[in-house]
C-alpha cells in the first residue's frame, strides 16, 4: 500500500523536477523578455525549489514513519505528545524561509510600481470584446486604433482548420520600440478586463471609470501574445493582446505610416462633416 | 404539538415517514439531511464540472456556448462551495458535536431544522436559474460588478439564494457556538475538547463574522442593479474594486471555513490509526485560532492585479505568507503524531494521509500565489484553479471522505466495505492528480481561467485533465455505492471498531448511536 | 461553564421551520421575479410575507408558551443569551459592510477619481465630500446634522434609558412601572420613525437628495434605511413584549425574552450613534 504511495510520490516529484528544469514554456512561464519578467521567473524557480525541499523533508519523515512505524511490522506505539523545543524550532524555521522569499519579492513590487519617466505612454481601454489603444505621449502620440481577434468563427466552430496562432492573433497589433520604457494606462469602458502579456511580466486589471498603470521595457524585438485575464462576459476568451516589439527605425516608420493613414481618415471625415472638428484621436 | 413529548425529550413517538424528516428536531436526523443534501449537490456541481471539462477536452467550441459555459463555471463554484462542502461540514457538526461533547442535542434544536430546510430553497433558486430567460448568472462565483450588474433574472435569483444561504449559515454557526460553549458534559473543559470540536468552534466564529458581510455585499449589488445606487459605479463615486474588497473580506475567511473542520477531522483520525495521542494538542488549538485571525487580514491577495498601492500589496503579501506558519505547525504535528506510532491504514487513514500530502501541495502553490510578483503572472490562470482544487478537493473533500468512512460505523451501526473503500481512495488519488496537476503547467504557460476555448499549445494538458476529471467523477459513483451497501448490508459494527479512538461517541455510545444520546451527560475526568 | 444540570429541553418536532422555509421560497422567487417585472412575482412576494408573518406568530408564540410553562431553566437561559449575543454580533457585521463602503469611498475612491491621473477620464471632477460622484449632473443638498437628526439621537438615547428603567421595574416586580416605561420606549421608537419618514420626504422633495444621488445618496439611504428597518423590527418586538407583560409574562428572576429585546434595542441605539457621527456629522 505505502509502496504504491511512494510510487505516486516519486512520480509527482519527477514531474515537479522536470517542470523546474524544463526551459520549454510548456511547463513553465514563457521565456522572460523584460527585467521584471526575469525577476518573476527567477523568484518562481526559487519558490519552487524551496517548496520542493520542504516537501521532501516533511514527507521523507512521514514516509519513513509509515514504513517503519506500522502495526503490521510489529511496531509498538510510543506515548509522547508534545515537546516545546521542536515546536519552537518548526515555527521559527518557516518564518525565516518566508522572509527569504519575501525579500526579493518586495524589491520587485517596488520596481513594478515605478512608472515614472517613461518614454512612451499608451492607454489601453477594454471593451466588450476588444481593446482600444491611444498613444498619449512620446513618439507616436496621437495614434489610436482598436485591436480585435483575428481568428475566424469557422476556426472556432471547428469548420476550418485552426491556424498557428489560434485565438492569439489580432487585426491591429500594439507596436512599441525595443529598449524603451513603455507605460500603459489601463481603463475600461464597460466591465472589468485585464491587460496581460506574460513574456513582458505585465498584468493589470482595467477598471471602468478608473485609470491604473503598469510598465515594461522589452529586451528583444519579437511578437508577444497575451489574453484578457478578467472575466468580462461571453467573449472573455476571445480578446487577445498582441505586442509587437520592433527596432527603433522600424518603429518610427510604423508611426509615420499610422499617422499618414489616420490623417487620411481625418481628411475624409472632414470632408464629410464640414463643420464639427473631429477630435485628433 | 408540544404534548407529544415530555420535558426530557424522551418521547419516541415522533412523526414517521417524510414528516419525520421535515419536522425533526433531532441532531442526528438533521445531520443526515445535511449530508444527503451535500452529496446531491456534489453531484450537481460535479455534473457542471464534467460539462466544463468536456467543453475543454479539445480546442474549439464543442458542446457549450460561451455564455452557458460561464454559467456552468459560476454555478459549479457556487454549488460546490455553498451546496456541497459547507453543508457537509455542518452535517458532520450536527452528528458529531453533541456526541463528542456529551450533549443531548444541539442548543437550538428547532432552529437547527430551519438552518437545514433553508438550503433546498436556495439550491432550487440556483439550479432553476438555468432555465429562466437570460439564463443563470455567468459572472463567476465571485460575481464581480459591473459584469454582474449586467446579467438578468438569473443574477437576482443567485443574489437571493446567497441571502438565504447566509441566513442558514449564520443560524447554524450560532447553534454550534452555543452548543459547544454551553452544553459540554461536566468536566470537559475547553482544553479537553476533541480537536474537531475546537476547529468547528473557531469556524463557527468565522461564519458569524463574515457571512453578514457577504449579505451586505450582495445587497449593495442588488441595489446597484435595480435601485440606482452607485456603490460599484465610478460615475457615482463608487468603485468596482470596492466590491472585491468586501467580497474577499468574506471570501478569504470562507476558504478557511472550508478547511478548518477538515483539519479537525484529520486530527481525530491520525491519532486513532497511529494509536498514539495527538501531538501538540495545545499548539494545534493556537494554530487554528491564529489561522482564523490571520485569515481576516489577508483578503486582498486575491486583488494583486486590481491596482493597489505598493504598501497595500506588500502588507497583504506578508500577512498571507504568514499563514503558512500555523498551517505548517499543523502538518508537523500530524507527522509527529504518526512518528513512532503503530499505524494501520484503513480507508479513513488513507484519505487522511492523502489529504495531508495533497493539501501541502495546494498550500505551497498558495504561498507561490501570495508572492506578489509571481501572482501578477498566475492570477486568473489555471495555476490558481490548480491551487484551490488541491486545497478544496484533495483538501476539504478528501477530509470529508475520511470522516465519512471513519464515522459511518457509528452512524449506521454497520461497517463499510474496506476493499471497495481502498479502491475508492486509490482511484480518487490517481485521477485527482491527473486532473489537476497538469493545470499548474497550463497556468504557468499562460492559460487564463474561465475561458471556453483556448490556444493550441494548451491542448494536450487540457485533454489529460479532462480524462482525469471523467475518471475522478466516475470514481465518486463508487462512493455512493459503498455508502448504500454499508447502510443496507454492511457487517455489524462493534461499539468501538477502531482500536485507537478515545472520544466519547466511541467510548460511551453503542453503534449505531441511539436516537437520543447523552440525555444524562457523562462525567469526564 | 459546562453544566450538567441534567435534562436540557429539546423541543418536539415542529412544523414552523418548514413553514418559514416555504415563506422564503415564495419571497426569494417572488422578489427576483418582481425586480425583473415578471407579474407572477408580486403575488408570490405577498404570499411569502403572509406565510412569514404566520410563522413568526406561531413560532414565537410557541417559544413564549414553553417559556411560561417553565420548560427553560438555567442552562436553556444561558443558551438564549449566547444565541442572542452572537446574533447581534452578526448584525453588527452586516452594518460594518456598509460603513466599510462609506469609508472606502470617502477615503479612497473619491480622492482617486479626483486626482491628476483621472482628469483624463473625469476632467472636471473636484472630489470632496459630500458628492454624487463625477458622472452625475444633478445637484443636491446634503443632510444637515443639527435639527431632526440631532433630535432623533436624543430620542433614541432616551429610549435606551427608559427601557433600562423598565428592566429595573421588572426586576423589582413593579408591573405598573414596567408597563409605563415600556410604553414610553415604544412611543420614543415610533416618534423616531415618524421623524425619519419626514426627513426622507423632505430630502426627496426639497433637497433633491435621492437614493440615486451617487456615493452620498447611496450610503446615506442604505445606512439610515437599514437602521430604520432595524428600529421598526425593534419596535415591533417591544410591542410584542409589551403585550406579553400585560398578559403577566416574565418573572423578576427569569425574563430572557425581555432582556433579548432590550439588548437588541441598545444595539440599534449604538448603530445610530455611529450613523450620527459618520453619516451626518463628519
Ligand atoms: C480550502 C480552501 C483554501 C485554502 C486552505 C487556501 C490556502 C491558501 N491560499 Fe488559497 N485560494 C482558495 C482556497 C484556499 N486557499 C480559493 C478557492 C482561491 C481562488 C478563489 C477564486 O479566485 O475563485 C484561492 C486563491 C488564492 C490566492 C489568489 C490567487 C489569485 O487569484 O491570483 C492566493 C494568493 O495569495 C492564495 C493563497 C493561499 C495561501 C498562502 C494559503 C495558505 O493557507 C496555505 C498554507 C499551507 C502551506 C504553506 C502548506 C503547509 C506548510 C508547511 C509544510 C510549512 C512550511 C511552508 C513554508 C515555509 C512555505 N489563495
Ligand atoms: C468547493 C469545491 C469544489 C469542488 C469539490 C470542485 C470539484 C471539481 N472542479 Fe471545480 N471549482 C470550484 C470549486 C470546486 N470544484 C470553484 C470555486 C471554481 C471557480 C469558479 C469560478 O471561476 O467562478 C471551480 C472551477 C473549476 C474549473 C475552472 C472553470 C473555468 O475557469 O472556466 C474547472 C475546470 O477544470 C473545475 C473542475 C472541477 C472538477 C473536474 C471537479 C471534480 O472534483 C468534481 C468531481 C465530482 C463529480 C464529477 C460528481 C460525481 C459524479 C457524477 C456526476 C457522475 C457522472 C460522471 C461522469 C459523467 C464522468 N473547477
Ligand atoms: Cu476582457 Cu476578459
Ligand atoms: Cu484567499
Amino acid at each position: 500500500m505505502s509502496s504504491k504511495l511512494m510510487a505516486v510520490l516519486t512520480g509527482i516529484m519527477v514531474l515537479v523536477f522536470y517542470s523546474g528544469a524544463a526551459v520549454s514554456s510548456k511547463y513553465n512561464f514563457p521565456e522572460p523578455q523584460s527585467t521584471i519578467a526575469q525577476q518573476i521567473y527567477d523568484q518562481h524557480i526559487m519558490a519552487l525549489w524551496i517548496c520542493l525541499a520542504i516537501f521532501v523533508a516533511v514527507f521523507g519523515v512521514m514516509g519513513y514513519s509509515m514504513l517503519k512505524h506500522r502495526k503490521s511490522v510489529g511496531h509498538k506505539a510510543a506515548n509522547f505528545h508534545h515537546s516545546t523545543m521542536v515546536e519552537v524550532i518548526w515555527t521559527t524555521i518557516p518564518v525565516l524561509i518566508l522572509i527569504g522569499m519575501a525579500w526579493p519579492a518586495t524589491k520587485t513590487v517596488i520596481a513594478m510600481k515605478d512608472t515614472s519617466e517613461s518614454d512612451i505612454t499608451i492607454k489601453a481601454t477594454g471593451y466588450q470584446w476588444m481593446w482600444g489603444y491611444d498613444y498619449l505621449q512620446g513618439e507616436g502620440e496621437g495614434i489610436s486604433f482598436y485591436s480585435q481577434l483575428a481568428t475566424t468563427q469557422d476556426e472556432i466552430r471547428n469548420q476550418a482548420p485552426k491556424g498557428e496562432n489560434y485565438l492569439l492573433e489580432v487585426d491591429n497589433r500594439v507596436v512599441v520600440p525595443v529598449g524603451k520604457k513603455i507605460r500603459i494606462l489601463m481603463t475600461a469602458n464597460d466591465v472589468l478586463h485585464a491587460w496581460w502579456v506574460p513574456a513582458l511580466g505585465v498584468k493589470q486589471d482595467a477598471i471602468p471609470g478608473f485609470i491604473r498603470d503598469s510598465w515594461f521595457t522589452a529586451d528583444n524585438p519579437g511578437v508577444y501574445r497575451g489574453q484578457c485575464a478578467e472575466l468580462c462576459g461571453k467573449e472573455h476568451g476571445f480578446m487577445p493582446i498582441v505586442v509587437e516589439v520592433v527596432e527603433q527605425e522600424k518603429y518610427s516608420q510604423w508611426v509615420a505610416e499610422k499617422q499618414k493613414a489616420s490623417a487620411a481618415i481625418v481628411n475624409t471625415a472632414l470632408a464629410e462633416t464640414a463643420e464639427d472638428q473631429p477630435s485628433k484621436n | 404539538m408540544a404534548v407529544i413529548q415530555d420535558v426530557h425529550g424522551h418521547s419516541h413517538d415522533h412523526p414517521t415517514g417524510i414528516m419525520r424528516w421535515i419536522t425533526t428536531t433531532n441532531h442526528k436526523d438533521i445531520g443526515t439531511l445535511y449530508l444527503c443534501f451535500s452529496l446531491t449537490m456534489l453531484f450537481v456541481g460535479g455534473f457542471l464540472a464534467m460539462g466544463i471539462r468536456a467543453e475543454l477536452f479539445m480546442p474549439g467550441i464543442q458542446i457549450l456556448e460561451p455564455e452557458l459555459f460561464n454559467s456552468f463555471t459560476t454555478l459549479h463554484g457556487l454549488i460546490m462551495v455553498f451546496g456541497a462542502i459547507m453543508p457537509a461540514f455542518v452535517g458532520f457538526a450536527n452528528w458529531q458535536v453533541p456526541m463528542m461533547i456529551g450533549a443531548p442535542d444541539m442548543a437550538f434544536a428547532r432552529m437547527n431544522n430551519w438552518s437545514f430546510w433553508l438550503l433546498p430553497v436556495a439550491g432550487l433558486l440556483l439550479i432553476t436559474s438555468f432555465f429562466v430567460p437570460g439564463g443563470a448568472a455567468a459572472g463567476g462565483w465571485t460575481f464581480y460588478p459591473p459584469l454582474s450588474t449586467q446579467g438578468g433574472l438569473g443574477v437576482d435569483m443567485m443574489i437571493f439564494a446567497i441571502h438565504i444561504l447566509g441566513a442558514s449559515s449564520i443560524m447554524g454557526a450560532i447553534n454550534i457556538i452555543t452548543t459547544i460553549l454551553n452544553m459540554r458534559a461536566p468536566g470537559m473543559t475547553l482544553m479537553k475538547m476533541p480537536m474537531f470540536i475546537w476547529t468547528w468552534l473557531i469556524t463557527a466564529y468565522l461564519l458569524v463574522l463574515v457571512m453578514p458581510v457577504l449579505a451586505g455585499t450582495v445587497t449593495m449589488l442588488l441595489t446597484d442593479r435595480h435601485f440606482g445606487t452607485s456603490f460599484f459605479n465610478a460615475a457615482g463615486g463608487g468603485d468596482p474594486v470596492l466590491f472585491q474588497h468586501i467580497f474577499w473580506f468574506f471570501g478569504h475567511p470562507e476558504v478557511y471555513i472550508m478547511i478548518l473542520p477538515a483539519f479537525g477531522i484529520v486530527s481525530e483520525i491520525i491519532p486513532t490509526f497511529s494509536r498514539k495521542p495527538l501531538f501538540g494538542y495545545s499548539s494545534m488549538v493556537y494554530a487554528t485560532a491564529s489561522i482564523a485571525i490571520l485569515s481576516c487580514i489577508v483578503w486582498a491577495h486575491h486583488m494583486f492585479t486590481a491596482g493597489m498601492p505598493a504598501v497595500g500589496q506588500l502588507f497583504f503579501m506578508y500577512a498571507t505568507m504568514l499563514i503558512a506558519v500555523p498551517t505548517g505547525v499543523k502538518v508537523f504535528n500530524w507527522t509527529a503524531t504518526m512518528w513512532r506510532g503503530a499505524m494501520t491504514f484503513e480507508v479513513p487513514m488513507l484519505f487522511s494521509i492523502g489529504f495531508i500530502f495533497l493539501f501541502v501541495i495546494g498550500g505551497f502553490s498558495g504561498v507561490v500565489c501570495a508572492i506578489v510578483p509571481i501572482d501578477i503572472q498566475v492570477q486568473d490562470t489555471y495555476y490558481v484553479i490548480a491551487h484551490f482544487h488541491y486545497v478544496l478537493v484533495s483538501g476539504a473533500l478528501f477530509a470529508l471522505f475520511a470522516g465519512a468512512y471513519y464515522w459511518l460505523p457509528k452512524w449506521t451501526g454497520r461497517m463499510y466495505d474496506e476493499k471497495l473503500g481502498q479502491w475508492h481512495f486509490w482511484l480518487s488519488m490517481i485521477f485527482f492528480n491527473v486532473t489537476f496537476f497538469v493545470q499548474h503547467f497550463l497556468g504557468l504557460a499562460g492559460m487564463p481561467r474561465r475561458i471556453p476555448d483556448y490556444a493550441l499549445q494548451f491542448a494536450d494538458f487540457n485533454m489529460i485533465s479532462s480524462i482525469g476529471a471523467f475518471g475522478f467523477g466516475l470514481s465518486q459513483l463508487l462512493f455512493v455505492y459503498i455508502i448504500v451497501k454499508c447502510v443496507r448490508s454492511g457487517e455489524k459494527a462493534a461499539d468501538n471498531p477502531w482500536e485507537g479512538s478515545t472520544t466519547l461517541e466511541w467510548t460511551h455510545l453503542p453503534s449505531p448511536a441511539p436516537y437520543h444520546s447523552f440525555e444524562t451527560p457523562p462525567v469526564i475526568k | 461553564m459546562s453544566q450538567g444540570t441534567g435534562h436540557y429541553y429539546v423541543p418536539a418536532p415542529s412544523k414552523w421551520p418548514i413553514v418559514g422555509s416555504s415563506a422564503l421560497f415564495f419571497m426569494g422567487f417572488g422578489a427576483a421575479f418582481t425586480m425583473n417585472k415578471i407579474p407572477l412575482g408580486y403575488g408570490m412576494l405577498a404570499i411569502g410575507f403572509a406565510i412569514l408573518i404566520y410563522m413568526l406568530f406561531g413560532w414565537f408564540g410557541e417559544v413564549a408558551r414553553e417559556s411560561e410553562s417553565g420548560k427553560y431553566r438555567a442552562q436553556e437561559d444561558k443558551s438564549f443569551r449566547w444565541g442572542m449575543s452572537w446574533f447581534i454580533f452578526s448584525e453588527v457585521m452586516f452594518f460594518a459592510a456598509f460603513f466599510g463602503a462609506l469609508f472606502y469611498m470617502r477615503v479612497l475612491s473619491i480622492p482617486w477619481l479626483a486626482d491628476n491621473e483621472h482628469t483624463l477620464l473625469w476632467p472636471d471632477f473636484a472630489g470632496g465630500w459630500p458628492t454624487a460622484g463625477p458622472g452625475f449632473e444633478d445637484k443636491f443638498t446634503p443632510m444637515g446634522a443639527w435639527g431632526i437628526p440631532a433630535l432623533n439621537t436624543f430620542l433614541l438615547l432616551s429610549s435606551g434609558v427608559t427601557i433600562t428603567l423598565a428592566h429595573w421595574a421588572l426586576k423589582k416586580n413593579d408591573r405598573g412601572a414596567l408597563k409605563l416605561w415600556l410604553f414610553a420606549t415604544i412611543a420614543l421608537g415610533v416618534t423616531f420613525l415618524g421623524f425619519q419618514i419626514y426627513e426622507y420626504s423632505h430630502a426627496y422633495a426639497d433637497l433633491n437628495l435621492r437614493l440615486t444621488s451617487g456615493a452620498y445618496g447611496s450610503t446615506f439611504y442604505m445606512l439610515t434605511g437599514f437602521h430604520g428597518f432595524h428600529v421598526t423590527v425593534g419596535t415591533i418586538m417591544l410591542i410584542v413584549i409589551f403585550f406579553r407583560c400585560a398578559a403577566g409574562h416574565f418573572k423578576p428572576e427569569n425574563h430572557f425574552g425581555f432582556e433579548g429585546v432590550a439588548w437588541y434595542w441598545h444595539f440599534v441605539d449604538v448603530v445610530w450613534l455611529g450613523l450620527f457621527i459618520f453619516v451626518y456629522l463628519l
